[in-house]
């Protein structure tokens, strides 16, 4: 992935970091976009020796899983939801670890919520409803989730409503064929008008890298989303036959970075689908913390989508307390 | 004691240490001391002053007490390996392939205690010997377990060579053992090994688990110590083979100390690896690449990629990314799970890095390293950039085997070809595109036994690695590192020339033959210019050009010949000799039946500029290749009579013996012609989504002296197998019988051949090959002569560690099993594996 030339994509030339708040995008610069090249096979290479050249343990891995915690966006996106499992998930969110395992780990001043609950639209006013009086932000699934194919202005008006219903984030999908025929522009355009439809709320751009045939489109796909405005670039609905993965997540990461070297402005990450265990999550905070530094190990620049995950975190939690393996069962359900 | 709040804000890397106790306990129980290891048992340590200390170098503590191992402690373990290679490589390959697969699985339950002991005996990390280096070790036992299966149907005609010393680096210690003893033993061979002394634990680790694996004694000995150690071994009288891995300094020494011994020799030497990055790549990718070819094992790597060619566009992007990794690389304790860098090997090799990076930057280039610091305790040296590098520099030319990264930029690809050969190494390269138009074409112009396309430092016992120039000779991997460890049938033992460094070639005058090798006989010969001494072909003079006796009697005719003036034949023309002597060339019963040039160093280095000249040869399709072989063959054919009357008449052999030996000759340059299109090269099977294409690529400038005996045919034997898979030769025909070298040149320029791929330089055969083989442009010499000669050869192709092939025994060349074939196609060639790992 190369951009053969400082493409000035923001009138003042490429700026220092710490462009204070939000991403605004840029115009898209298409010659940036076909100048990213991706060897599928050195990124793989990469993704699989990161993870063995990095690991915590003891202290370091308790603080890192609590950490991975408040960058959780807790998420149901299933068919058979019900106000009644979104509260509990929302119930979660607020609590996500026993007390006595925080207070043994000195960390219950510390206020740890996990980042966001994500829902489908419907339930978005039974989590804000649940949530209110926390800080922690609702999240909405949008614009035809997860294939995105329904008529635009349809998809739009998806957005707006979430917005009018609360939620403070919203998680949109792109149209893969756009990619896929690499119509950047038409990406671009509608990645836009999402932006703009969002208004204050952030945006979350799901590439939907399942989809995307190469590493080399998820790099291009990327950096279309984040120059239309993008608050985060995402990996997947969940509903890919491929989720998450660390070489895709690796492509994504040393976009936001190029992106970032080129314009200074921060873009955030988020990683979901098939992350499920503790070490899972340590792994991509590793490549967090490798290909873009402490600054992206935060909640307002790092999520990951997942629910069950928190379980797995909780009892190496109670492991790094008692010594002992825990079971599931000991903690409340999400 | 950070807490887990503080840490939950600054998200920091925390100790993650791999236990030593298992490694300690293993030490404790050897009682801090080892001796050797010979005929299945271990020697007693001996006395402190008989040891030397093994060192943690992260810690600078004490390890182990080694015995220092004296000649008397080689010859006993040479001889255990003697007794045992009757039994060992009697026993059927299936046998073999039992034991090398007992051994491979001990490897690998043993594999973390071999990897945490690799770590603290050599001071690299504990991911790269739990990832790397310790699964590369079982899956060289595992492959050779298969060659040792297959050997007796995929090299027919091929035994072992006997008993093997073996000498490997500090670098890779068991990986380096592997390397070499899975295939010796696999091809039947017994083993005396010499680890480094710096890290010899491994090694009698892995003895210890061979014993257990039920490996029979005396098949694997270890004898421990430094240089003066290996020296013995070297020098070992009944050795049959080394084999080395280290520096192109010791390389050196041990080619010399081997000259005319008979030994086979595998050398595995330094390189100073090119590392090119065209403007297209994926240069974040590339930065990886970088990490895993120069701060791989602290860049104690004799394939680091060490100079970074980047295409001048993206240079300065390239290594501001660089800057910015460097500063995440971890340098700390080698058995911390979470660093990139362990320790330097030994406080002096951290010394020399230091000495030449301060060199580096007095003589002017810039130098930028990290802001963290190192460990102050053990030897740690941070991870270090150089640019603006001249080619000139010390640090642009000098192995600095270290973390040392020096860059430089190139226009043009083909300048970034020309900037990866300025370098008198070849061993690995890697290149980087995605473009792969560009990448296949870089490839085969690279000067190196491995090509790394968009990757770097891959292994698998399935490909060969080594290199070409003065990294060495001789492949350690795949089909064509089992060579290394085989002899052909046809090859005398080499019992049979040890102790004859007088003995005559056979000559097909036998009448003559006493004389040969002999000292020079001043009494038929005048030394031309004090440099060479004809060898004492008796019937051989030298008279000043224009001298008297112009006349020649040839045959039985009456009338007065007209005058030939055979000359050399240089870069396609008749040249006449530099030294503007002649040299009278006598038939069998005295008679003087021509003459031809005095050949001298002059006109060698005409014909090596000239062999140079042609190196469009090699690109030349095999179809064309063939197409001229059979085109002299045709001509040849010809004048078939003309050829055999001439070979009777200097050699007095009889007419139909030389007839015989002109329908040979026609026939060996058709069997060359037929393989000029077929000596395939292969696609090894390795463990990547992606080929690694093992390219038979040309040595490049042959020197051949070809054989005294059957002139024409010694002659066509050795260079049609050198034309036909594209090198260009200098050829010094047979020294007694030259003529029909002088009438073969006629027959190549009527054949196409194309001006200086064949020279040919008439004169002194052994002052003239010995000339060749200090020629540092030439890349090759084989020699068919005689013992001095041999050793002359050998001696002197240390210069530039030019590939050797002598012979002093005659072979049967009438015989197609002895006189063609493909083991004549493999001295012609040096294998060159190209990795390519695909996908989009």
């Amino acid at each position: 992935m190369e951009a053969t030339r400082k493409v000035s994509i923001v009138p003042d030339g490429p700026a220092v970091a710490h462009a204070a708040g939000r991403n605004p995008g840029t115009p898209l610069e298409l010659d940036l976009v076909r100048s990213v090249r991706v060897n599928r096979s050195a990124a793989e290479r990469r993704a699989a020796t990161l993870t063995t050249r990095r690991t915590v343990k003891k202290e370091w891995q308790a603080a890192w899983l609590l950490r991975a915690i408040t960058c959780i966006d807790l998420t149901t996106l299933a068919s058979d939801d019900t106000p009644g499992n979104v509260i509990r998930l929302c119930s979660k969110a607020r609590h996500p670890v026993r007390g006595e395992l925080l207070e043994a780990l000195g960390v219950s001043h510390l206020g740890i919520t996990t980042g966001a609950v994500c829902v489908y639209h419907a339930l978005v006013p039974t989590a804000v409803q649940a949530l209110a009086g926390s800080t922690i932000p609702v999240a909405a699934v949008s614009t035809g989730f997860p294939a995105g194919l329904s008529p635009l202005e349809s998809r739009i008006a998806e957005v707006h409503a979430s917005v009018g219903a609360g939620a403070t984030e919203i998680d949109i999908v792109v149209t893969r064929a756009h990619v896929l025929t690499g119509n950047w522009q038409a990406l671009y355009d509608e990645v836009r008008a999402f932006r703009d439809a969002c208004g204050a709320a952030h945006m979350k751009t799901i590439l939907g890298t399942g989809d995307l045939a190469t590493l080399t489109n998820v790099g291009r796909a990327s950096m279309v989303a984040m120059m239309a405005g993008s608050d985060f670039i995402k990996t997947s609905t969940g509903k890919e036959s491929v989720n998450a993965t660390l070489p895709v997540g690796l492509v994504m990461t040393r976009m936001i970075r190029e992106y970032h070297e080129q314009t200074g402005h921060e873009v955030g990450f988020k990683p979901a689908g098939g992350i499920r265990t503790s070490k899972q999550a340590l792994e991509w905070m590793a490549l967090m913390k490798e290909e873009l530094g402490e600054r992206w190990m935060r909640a307002d620049l790092f999520r990951i989508g997942a629910s069950t995950l928190l379980t797995d975190i909780e009892r190496q939690l109670e492991h790094a307390v008692t010594g002992r393996y825990s079971a599931g069962h000991r903690h409340p359900m999400v | 004691m950070a807490t887990v709040a503080q840490i939950f804000e600054t998200m920091e890397y925390g100790p993650a240490p791999e236990s030593d106790n298992v490694v300690r306990e293993w030490l404790t129980r050897h009682g801090g001391g080892f001796g050797h290891f010979v005929g299945g048992k271990w020697t007693r340590p001996g006395s402190r002053a008989e040891s030397f200390d093994v060192i943690n170098p992260a810690t600078g503590k004490l390890l182990a007490r080694m015995a220092q191992g004296t000649s008397r402690d080689v010859d006993a373990a040479v001889a255990a390996a003697r007794a045992a290679h009757g039994p060992w490589s009697a026993l059927a390959g299936h046998a073999r392939a039992r034991h090398l697969y007992a051994l491979a699985r001990a490897v690998q339950k043993h594999a973390r205690f071999l990897s945490v002991l690799e770590s603290m005996d050599n001071g690299k990390s504990i991911r790269e010997t739990r990832d790397i280096d310790i699964p590369l070790v079982a899956r060289h036992f595992y492959h050779h377990a298969g060659w040792a299966q297959l050997l007796e149907s995929e090299f027919p005609g091929y035994g072992s060579v006997g008993v093997v010393g073996q000498i490997i680096p500090w670098n890779f210690p068991l990986l380096m053992l592997a390397w070499k003893v899975a295939p010796a033993l696999a091809a039947g061979n017994t083993v005396v090994m010499k680890p480094a002394e710096f890290t010899p634990l491994t090694a009698l680790a892995f003895a210890e688990i061979a014993q257990e694996a039920g490996l029979p004694p005396g098949v694997f000995n270890i004898v421990n110590g430094d240089g003066t150690t290996g020296a013995a071994l070297v020098d070992h009288a009944d050795v049959d083979k080394i084999a080395f891995t280290g520096s192109t300094e010791v390389g050196r020494i041990i080619r010399k100390a081997t000259a005319g011994s008979g030994k086979k020799l595998s050398l595995e030497l330094g390189g100073k690896s090119p590392f090119i990055v065209f403007e297209d790549a994926d240069l974040d990718s590339v930065v990886e690449g970088v990490v895993d070819a120069i701060w791989f094992n602290q860049g104690q790597v004799c394939c680091a990629g060490s100079r970074l060619l980047a295409q001048e566009g993206i240079a300065e992007r390239l290594t501001t990314k660089l800057r910015a990794r460097m500063e995440k690389l971890r340098v700390g304790s080698p058995l911390d799970k979470a660093v990139d860098m362990g320790a330097i090997v030994a406080p002096v090799q951290l010394e020399r890095i230091r000495g030449l990076v301060e060199q580096g930057v007095a003589e002017g280039s810039t130098m930028w390293q990290p802001s963290w610091a190192c460990p102050t305790e053990g030897s740690f040296y941070p991870p270090t950039l150089f640019t603006n590098v001249s080619p000139a520099a010390t640090i642009a030319q000098v192995e600095i085997f270290g973390p040392v990264l020096v860059s430089m930029t190139f226009r043009t690809p083909s300048e970034a070809v020309q900037l990866a050969n300025n370098t008198p190494y070849g061993l690995a390269s890697s290149v980087w595109t995605e473009n792969i138009n560009l990448a296949l074409d870089i490839a085969p112009k690279i000067k190196a036994g491995v090509v790394w396309i968009n990757s770097t430092n891959l292994f698998d016992a399935a490909a060969g690695f080594g290199g070409y120039r003065e990294s060495g000779f001789g492949r350690e991997g795949g089909r064509e590192g089992m060579y290394e460890y085989m002899q052909s049938s046809v090859t005398k033992p080499r019992s049979s020339v040890v102790g004859r460094q007088s003995s005559a070639h056979t000559d097909a005058s036998d009448a003559r033959s006493d004389g040969r090798g002999a000292p020079p006989n001043n009494q038929n010969t005048i030394a031309t210019d004090g440099e060479h001494h004809p060898s004492g072909a008796t019937d051989i003079e030298i008279a000043r050009d224009g001298a008297d006796d112009q006349r020649l009697t040839i045959g039985e005719l009456s009338m007065p010949a007209i005058d030939r003036t055979p000359k050399l034949f240089i870069g396609g023309k008749q040249a006449r000799p530099d030294s503007g002597y002649s040299r009278r060339v006598r038939s069998a019963d005295g008679r003087v039946v021509g003459e031809v040039g005095e050949g001298n160093r002059k006109d060698i280095r005409n014909a090596v500029e000239a062999a140079h000249a042609a190196s469009a040869w090699s690109h030349a399709t095999g179809h064309n290749r063939a197409q001229i072989l059979y085109y002299v063959a045709e001509n040849l054919a010809a004048r078939r009579e003309e050829f055999a009357r001439r070979i009777d008449e200097m050699t007095g052999r009889g007419l139909e013996p030389a007839r015989a030996e002109v329908e040979a000759s026609i026939s060996r340059l058709f069997t060359y012609a037929a393989w000029a299109d077929k000596y395939d090269g292969a696609v090894h099977s390795v463990p990547i989504r992606g080929v690694a294409l093992a390219m038979n690529e040309p040595i490049g400038v042959i020197g051949i002296a070809a054989p005294e005996e059957f002139p024409l045919l010694g002659l066509v034997s050795l260079i049609a197998p050198a034309l036909s898979t594209g090198n260009t030769v200098i050829v010094i025909p047979s020294e007694a019988y030259p003529l029909a070298a002088i009438d073969f040149y006629g027959v190549l320029e009527t054949s196409d051949v194309p001006a200086g791929v064949i020279n040919i330089v008439t004169g002194p055969k052994d002052a003239l090959a010995k000339v060749l083989a200090e020629h540092d442009d030439v890349d090759a010499v084989w020699y068919a002569g005689n013992a001095t000669g041999a050793k002359a050869v050998e001696l002197a192709s240390a210069s530039n560690m030019k590939r050797t092939w002598v012979e002093t025994e005659g072979r049967d060349w009438l015989s197609a099993r002895e006189g063609e074939g493909r083991e004549y196609l493999r001295e012609a060639t040096q294998v060159k594996n190209i990795w390519i790992p695909y996908g989009e």
